[in-house]
């Protein structure tokens, strides 16, 4: 046993999918277009352009506060975060600072760990440079087509410790703004950007939070992670350069580390141990945002039912196991269809159970097969099953008269001559009927 | 046509009446411009070509009798506004061969209204200063006396206005850039409330105070122009969605029972000339028909205070993006005064020093905000002089960091609380500069400050006084 016991805290960047950005009307679909062809005089920082926020982002990103739980600022503001680099056009990124959206929210694990959710604020994104060589000459290129997309930064406090808890709330964060359809959330695109913070602390694991006053006196941040996995081999990573530094007697630096994937390590990026100021102060270009107790409510009305909430439901209202009702729900459009299937089976006898059941092992398309079809399927698949004794028995004398070898064979103890038997009186009977039934029919009569 | 009696509304009239066409309106302008700008140094950038081409479009559409508030008007434009395809510096080098791709939300309004760009104006460079003596392109001259500075920013659009190089300017005001210039060169400069006209295209300086508006030879020209230039703006989130009312039709002459407030704070320390001529032109406004009250405002003193630290904040981060990547020139092309406020704003904003400095401004700017809104309770506008001196010589900023916020001291206030106000000239001094007065109004109050100012006007038309250039 380890003497050390890991403080993980957690910061996730989710770029929304609005059709505009975050402060100009340039569209917000950047992926895979040609450079800065997704610009304009505000995107690009050109002197005297003014940003206008996007109304919507700044729903989504409440709306993301108030599925985390979160209380919510009624006046709230941008400021501006200034520090110089050359994907940042204006020197300064517009985020927040000291009145995020959201705050004070929380997260409970199924494990029943309650993670607590520090700020869920709304910033904007900034362009990406490329490093090539052009003609024998190094050069960095910017692409500002990224610049200003609207990104909501959610953080925790340092309440994990160990690595699968981290995962499970990555997980679950990502299902969650699927659920409120305001992002895609696809790390593959970058629309979801992990960034843990690790440090260990001596002791053993607790149930209680950790105070403030015990934390670490360093933290290490691994940058810009864009899959689950990866930052779980992240933080096995870092406990254990970190419990090794620690056992040297030397105090892990405080810096901002990457993720090495090919090398299965991380490496230092930056020192952090002077603290960088970024002199936010108010954005002067953009008035205070004010929402009013209604206007939140009603946002709060238009968050679904999340996926914790729905699982409860699904096992207790269709009498589901916990494993089937979490892969209904995994997906919103998944659990939705589902529960469409229900609403139009309420005539027939076919239990949800059953409509679980199909839908999840024959892996239902809900994209391109209907409700209705599914219900259809359902019920031929349930009729063929009540094929009349009597004229199953007729097929099955049938059966029995022209395949005598293979029923010597059969009682000889070559199980494969059953299989061969049931598939001639399948043959036979010519349409799709309950396998099982036929099968014990067969067996009885020989 | 003479085009240094002639004034913005009646150009409108001849142009309409077929007088004279705007081409020969404008080639008159350009040669003014060109006989007399190598005096007065009002122009950064002369767009000689570009105005004929407007003004023959203009004749053009003025034969097929379409009527615009600013048809064939010849005009110049701060250097501080974008203007697409023309160069705009803001008089700094770091900008001497931007092209912006997109018009300011001014200049595309003044487009639409049918206008004919003279050319971009000197300034300040990037609006830091009160007397056009930091701007990288050398300094204007006053076109009462060469020998003097015109203040500034706005330096090269009331210069460009007095020296009769244009019918009326466009200029920006942070805390005294329109107002100060104006009466340091004897023309009418309107503030117009923080938020009445938009900012969007403007080069940023002081974000939560830049206010654009127009400097003029009469006070119905400035009333034409603001109604040109009014308004919310989608691309501005700061302009505010009051209605714009009808400034020109507003000038009723009529300023029976106006309750003028004078702050005796105001007037402390000012030439004994100009403390005097504003003595006697608050006579005029009791003999006119209004009454004079004394009321108490927080002395002038404060609102430097504040204002040096929130526009130096302010200022840090907006020239943050000349980073030597776009544009063309690296941060060592900044002149010493622009260095000076990056660092000082920088400072200011520092961890450990916010609390200090930037937060106790914001909060000071509060308290002056509500010492005014108490003062209008009282009063309909406040008026006192604009500015403590007339127009200094050529040279008298140097090694005077301050100078900016002394020769500004008695407009600093109403800019820290986005008021409206307006500077027009009041006498002359016994060397020959103009005097100026400002009306200050409450927020969105331009009709009323207009009116008052127009009232006077009519009863002592200074404007019609000439510079001998």
């Amino acid at each position: 046993m380890s003497k050390y016991t890991p403080v993980i805290g957690l910061e996730v960047h989710v770029e929304l999918k609005t059709k505009s950005k975050m402060f100009c009307g340039c569209s917000a679909d950047y992926f895979g277009k040609e450079p800065n062809s997704h610009t304009c005089p505000v995107c690009l920082g050109l002197p005297g352009a003014l940003p206008v926020p996007n109304k919507l982002a700044i729903e989504w990103c409440i709306k993301i506060a108030l599925a985390l739980d979160c209380k919510i600022n009624e006046f709230s503001k941008f400021d501006r975060k200034n520090y110089f680099y050359a994907d940042l056009a204006k020197g300064y990124q517009i985020s927040q600072y000291d009145l995020p959206f959201g705050h004070d929210g929380v997260m409970e694990l199924k494990n029943g760990k309650k993670i607590r959710i520090r700020r869920v604020h709304m910033e904007e994104d900034t362009g990406k440079l490329s490093h090539q060589e052009i003609d024998g000459k190094k050069v960095s290129l910017i692409d500002f087509n990224r610049s200003s997309v609207p990104l909501v930064e959610i953080v925790t406090d340092a309440d994990f410790d160990n690595e699968l808890d981290v995962k499970e709330y990555l997980e679950r964060l990502q299902q969650i703004v699927r659920y409120l359809d305001v992002s895609n959330a696809d790390m593959d695109k970058g629309e979801m950007r992990l960034e843990p913070n690790i440090s260990l602390r001596v002791g053993s694991k607790q149930s209680e939070y950790i105070k403030e006053s015990d934390l670490p006196n360093y933290k290490v941040e691994v940058k810009n992670i864009n899959s689950f996995k990866f930052v779980e081999k992240a933080i096995n990573y870092e406990v254990q350069r970190q419990e090794e530094l620690l056992e040297k007697g030397e105090r892990p630096a405080q810096e901002t580390r990457g993720w090495n994937e090919d090398k299965q390590k991380t490496f230092s990026q930056r020192s952090k141990e002077d603290a960088m100021d970024y002199r936010y102060f108010p954005e002067p270009d953009i008035p205070p945002i004010i929402h009013t107790k209604d206007e939140i409510s009603n946002l709060l009305k238009q968050v679904p039912e999340l996926p914790d909430k729905k699982v409860i439901r699904f096992e207790k209202e269709y009498s589901l196991s916990t494993y089937d009702a979490e892969i209904l729900t995994r997906e919103k459009p998944l659990a939705d269809f589902f529960e469409k299937v229900v609403k139009l089976n309420k005539e027939s006898s076919v239990d949800p159970k059953a409509i679980a059941n199909w839908i999840i092992n024959k892996k239902i398309d809900y994209s391109t097969v209907s409700a209705v079809e599914v219900i259809k399927e359902i019920i031929a698949a349930k009729q063929v099953a009540q094929i009349d004794e009597k004229e199953l028995q007729k097929f099955i004398d049938e059966v029995i008269k022209e395949n005598e070898k293979a029923i010597a064979d059969y009682k000889a103890g070559k199980e494969a001559s059953l299989m061969f038997l049931l598939g001639q009186t399948m043959k036979k009977i010519g349409r799709k009927v309950d396998t099982q039934l036929v099968k014990k029919q067969l067996k009885k009569s020989l | 046509m003479d085009i240094k009696t002639l004034t913005l509304s009646q150009a409108k009239k001849d142009l309409k009446e077929k007088k004279y066409s705007s081409v020969e309106l404008t080639k008159a302008y350009l040669e003014r411009i060109k006989n007399v700008d190598p005096k007065v140094k009002a122009f950064v950038t002369i767009t000689g070509e570009e105005a004929l081409k407007n003004a023959e479009e203009a004749d053009k559409q003025i034969a097929k009798g379409i009527d615009l508030p600013l048809i064939g008007i010849p005009l110049s434009i701060k250097d501080n506004f974008s203007t697409k395809g023309i160069r705009t510096t803001a008089s700094s080098k770091v900008l001497d061969e931007y092209i912006p791709p997109f018009d300011a939300t001014v200049v595309s309004k003044l487009k639409q209204a049918g206008m004919v760009l003279l050319g971009k104006t000197n300034m300040d460079a990037w609006a830091h200063g009160s007397s056009t003596e930091t701007s990288d392109y050398g300094p204007t001259r006053n076109p009462w006396n060469t020998e003097y500075l015109p203040g500034g920013s706005s330096g090269g659009a009331a210069a460009s206005v007095a020296a009769d190089e244009t019918l009326a300017a466009i200029g920006s005001e942070t805390a005294g850039s329109i107002r100060q210039p104006a009466s340091w060169c004897g023309v009418v400069g309107l503030k117009p409330t923080y938020g009445r006209v938009s900012r969007y295209g403007v080069v940023a300086m002081g974000s939560s105070l830049d206010s654009p508006g127009p400097l003029t030879k009469t006070v119905e020209d400035s009333a034409i122009l603001l109604q040109v230039l009014a308004g919310k703006d989608p691309r501005d989130a700061t302009t505010g969605a009051n209605a714009v009312p009808e400034y020109t039709k507003n000038l009723t002459n009529d300023i029976q029972g106006l309750t003028i407030g004078v702050a005796d704070d105001y007037f402390e320390g000012v030439d004994p000339e100009i403390k005097a001529s504003v003595e006697t032109a608050l006579k005029t406004y009791e003999k006119l028909g209004a009454k004079v009250k004394k009321i108490n405002l927080f002395h002038p003193k404060y609102a430097i205070a504040v204002y040096t630290i929130l526009q130096r904040a302010e200022v840090s981060s907006n020239l943050a993006r000349y980073d030597g990547i776009r544009y063309g020139h690296d941060r060592s092309v900044f002149g010493e005064e622009a260095k000076r406020r990056i660092m000082l704003g920088t400072y200011t904003l520092s961890a450990g020093y916010y609390d200090q400095y930037y937060n106790k401004a914001i909060k000071v700017r509060t308290v002056i905000i509500e010492d005014f809104k108490k003062a209008f309770e009282d009063v309909d506008i406040i008026i006192g002089p604009t500015s403590p001196t007339t127009a200094l010589p050529v040279g008298a900023t140097e090694n005077q960091s301050m100078f900016g916020e002394l020769a500004d001291v008695l407009v600093e206030p109403s800019s820290i609380a986005g008021l409206s106000g307006i500077n027009m000239t009041c006498g002359f001094s016994k060397s020959g500069l103009p005097i100026g007065m400002q009306l200050i109004g409450a927020q969105y109050a331009e009709e009323m400050i207009l009116n008052a100012a127009y009232k006077y006007e009519q009863e002592n038309p200074l404007y019609l006084k000439k510079p001998n250039i």
